[in-house]
């Protein structure tokens, strides 16, 4: 039972610029969970496509069952019986199940027939039955719930023979009771003897579900341990390198003014399909508003929408900081009145091969501040960018290193510096924390609940539900394009949440 | 006019489309499973007249068409190759590759074309080119003999080239490999295809069949070669691919109907009665090319990974 199934010894990795593991050594035992836990960046990720085949690394062995393997590719990985769930599905959606799962298994020539085709389904549906997977091979991928594509996802893994699973942040994407099912499951798995490697950077998953638990700093092993022998707060330092605030003091809000009103707002997309549903609204001064809900259920829409960036847009009635505004200024009065943090910063938020002194000024450059005749006050720029980055404790080099070379948080916090700096009215944040690591985390946390402190009416859109809770004062749950619920920003709620995120309006009545 | 003129006029457009539409045939079932992978070849103009010219020049001095269409093949294989080492392996932006072709196609062949033909003293330069098979009976019905039974040997292999690629790209683990390559690349390579591999033999499959249909050109519809003859077949070649939503099939349907239009624009030339310039009728086909891709622009089906290259 505790025999080692998987040893990695001495990792090293490097890529232009990046050291993404340092000689990392892992032990993985026998049908055990084992959580690979670490920030965004800390190489979790790049260590498991090693064991999976998708890079070679540098220098460092891997013994697997004791044995020195070399594993030049996923086929060799899939023919050792390892097996990836990538965090981004890798399931072509204009095929079905049954063919997503045999790709690359039969060689070139083969016809897939009837008959071929029957008995793959056959084995799927069995494996499916087998593991209360609730599979249906014949279906398309682009019919499938994000839940359900997942599922997918592990049945392939299985359908391979794959005795060691590794999982990389899977509930990512699932509301809390399809996590918590998730998590279940692997539990199942593991008493039938299946050796599960867990990359998460969420602490509580760690603890729910994990026998052993390793942490990855910059891409180096801080520590192994029994997780019945650790806590959240040991982890939390470990992964982190300091000490970390686990709970945000927020002051209670004292709300103004509407600075954002909204009646019955309705977006389609490129094919017309309604994809915002009449959603009414207010956001006042002085308060966080989140929304809730599983990823593509309209947010980003409503965010462009209220951005005034989508252009098939209607509403009854859109008022900011109290003026009426129509659909044809919605651009610009979204501009003068509000700032935004947009969901994708390297997308709608920055311009990559620009320095970080040009992306402060992105949208203020002809300003008397920054520009005189049309000229670009260099100096001035300078300065302030200088100033920024100390405020924000921004890690750059210099101001004039392209911002692309930055991390993912020191990204952020540019765009955040830049948005906060507008002294807006309103204030737009759509995720403003994906994928940065804790620490940049926590600051802009804390930059957004003092901008409310200041004023500040916020809508704070964001698919991770720990965040809206710690932010928000109160809670509108969005479902397909509707909204369907308001609560009050309390834990106990969090259940409630869930279960309304999953499309369930009236939780209380079941 | 009376019924036997207009039906003299149609089945004589009819009995040309097939022919006129082989090389478009040819080019774009090759070229859906190129971009199926997720290449572009762009260049398809360039391969098929380089393919037209080797045809040609083995064939005029070894004396046999099959040689001939021999030489065409291994232009297909090499051009190919060298397409996609710089597409797949280099990871060169496609489009420019792809003009890069079509330049160099159009140049190497004229040059080569005039530097070994045309300066000589040959008496001709005219070669043998595939005979019409003829069918008994078949071929004596009235127009429709005309329209189905008076063609060579590279026109019938058509009728079993289509279905084939399409038997390939849809009931096979190759096809099925080819399509996940140029809808999900990453996907694929995690399931343990090669990505590279797969897009190498999809590139040189479209290269291949049309360097074949540049053949088809010189050795059997014109019986020399002549500088830029494919006059913009091969980009014809690429919209039939689109038009016909990436299938082989619906590149073959597409091809065929410019080919109406190629036909209908010979055939109106030689009536003497028209008074357009013919320049007006030799636009025809390429304004029904554009006119089908504007009809098609908001179709769906285009390969995801189309254009982009793969870094694992």
């Amino acid at each position: 039972m505790n025999s080692p199934i998987l040893r990695m010894e001495n990792i090293v990795k490097t890529f232009p610029g990046v050291v993404a593991n340092r000689g990392v050594n892992l032990e993985i035992r026998r049908g055990e969970i084992h959580a690979l836990l670490g920030e965004n960046g800390a190489g979790k990720t790049v260590l498991m496509s090693i064991l999976y085949g998708l890079y070679v690394p540098d220098s460092g062995t891997i013994y697997l069952n004791g044995q020195p393997i070399t594993i030049k590719s996923p086929k060799d990985a899939i023919a050792k019986r390892i097996g990836m769930v990538h965090q981004h599905f890798m399931l072509e959606p204009t095929l079905t199940v049954a063919e997503n799962i045999i790709l690359g298994q039969f060689p070139s020539w083969t016809i897939l027939n009837k008959q071929r085709i029957g008995e793959v389904h056959e084995k799927i549906r069995s494996l499916s039955n087998q593991f209360g997977l609730g599979v249906d091979p014949a279906a398309r991928v682009s019919r499938l719930s994000v839940g359900e594509q997942q599922r997918v996802e592990i049945l392939k893994v299985l359908y391979h023979g794959a005795d060691l699973l590794i999982l990389d942040e899977p509930t990512a994407v699932l509301t809390p009771q399809e996590a918590s099912r998730l998590l279940e499951f692997l539990r199942d798995l593991a008493k039938k003897g299946l050796t599960t490697i867990f990359i998460t950077h969420k602490l509580d998953e760690v603890m729910q579900v994990s026998d052993r638990v390793t942490v990855l700093r910059d891409g180096q092993v801080i520590g192994t341990c029994e997780t019945r022998e650790t806590n959240p707060r040991a982890l939390a330092k470990m992964m982190v390198g300091r000490e970390v605030l686990m709970d945000l003091h927020r002051k209670l809000a004292s709300p103004g003014e509407p600075v954002l009103a909204i009646s019955n707002l309705r977006v389609r997309d490129a094919r017309g399909l309604p994809v915002v549903k009449g959603v009414s609204f207010t956001v006042r001064a002085g308060e966080i508003v989140g929304v809730a809900g599983v990823s593509g259920n309209g947010q980003s829409e409503l965010a462009l929408a209220i951005a005034g960036l989508i252009d098939d847009v209607a509403f009854d009635r859109f008022q900011l900081e109290g003026k009426d505004v129509t659909r044809r200024d919605l651009r610009a009065a979204s501009h003068r009145h509000s700032a935004h943090i947009p969901e994708d910063r390297q997308k709608m938020g920055m311009v990559l091969p620009f320095s970080v002194s040009e992306n402060f000024i992105l949208e203020e450059y002809s300003s008397p501040r920054f520009a005189r005749h049309g000229f670009l006050r260099g100096q001035a720029i300078r300065s302030y960018s200088q100033n920024q980055v100390k405020k924000f404790d921004i890690k750059v080099s210099d101001v004039s290193e392209e911002i692309a070379n930055l991390s993912g948080g020191n990204q952020q916090k540019v765009v955040v510096a830049r948005e906060l700096d507008r002294h807006p009215g309103f204030l737009l944040v759509n995720q403003p924390t994906r994928g940065i690591d804790i620490g940049a985390t926590e600051f802009v946390h804390q930059q957004i609940l003092a901008q409310r402190d200041g004023g500040t009416g916020i809508l704070l859109i964001s698919t991770d539900l720990e965040e809206i809770f710690a932010l928000s004062d109160r809670i509108l749950v969005i479902f397909e394009g509707e909204i369907i619920g308001e609560l009050p920003s309390d834990r106990s709620q969090v259940e409630k949440v869930g279960l309304m995120m999953a499309g369930k309006r009236d939780p209380d009545r079941e | 006019m009376d019924v036997a003129v207009i039906l003299a006029f149609v089945s004589g457009i009819l009995a040309a489309t097939w022919r006129m539409a082989t090389p478009l045939i040819y080019a774009s079932v090759g070229e859906v499973f190129a971009e199926r992978s997720g290449v572009i070849n762009l260049g398809l103009e360039g391969i098929m007249l380089v393919g037209a010219f080797n045809a040609y020049t083995a064939a005029f001095y070894s004396g046999s068409l099959w040689l001939g269409l021999l030489a065409a093949l291994f232009t297909g294989v090499l051009l190919g190759l060298l397409f996609a080492f710089f597409t797949v392996t280099i990871k060169a932006n496609q489009i420019v590759v792809g003009t890069a072709f079509n330049l160099a196609g159009s140049g190497i062949s004229g040059f080569l074309f005039e530097s070994i033909f045309l300066k000589s003293n040959y008496s001709s330069l005219g070669i043998p080119t595939f005979n019409d098979l003829s069918f008994p009976f078949l071929t004596k019905i009235p127009y429709l003999g005309d329209i189905l039974f008076h063609y060579n040997i590279l026109v019938y292999i058509t009728v079993l080239l289509v279905p084939l690629a399409s038997f390939v790209l849809y009931k096979t683990a190759f096809g099925l490999a080819v399509r996940s390559v140029g809808a999900h690349p990453k996907a694929a390579d995690t399931m343990g295809i090669s990505v590279s591999r797969m897009r190498y033999i999809c590139v040189v499959i479209g290269s291949v069949l049309t360097a074949l249909g540049g053949a088809t050109l010189t050795l059997a519809f014109a019986n020399q070669f002549v500088e830029d003859m494919t006059s913009g077949r091969g980009f014809i070649a690429l919209a039939a691919v689109v038009f016909g939503g990436w299938t082989p099939w619906g590149a073959t349907a597409a091809s065929l109907l410019f080919g109406v239009f190629y036909a209908l624009q010979l055939r109106v030339q030689a009536m003497n009665s028209v008074l357009l310039p013919y320049q007006f009728l030799q636009v025809l086909p390429y304004v029904a090319t554009v006119l089908a891709l504007i009809s098609v622009r908001h179709r769906a089906g285009s390969p995801k990974a189309l254009g982009v290259p793969y870094r694992s």
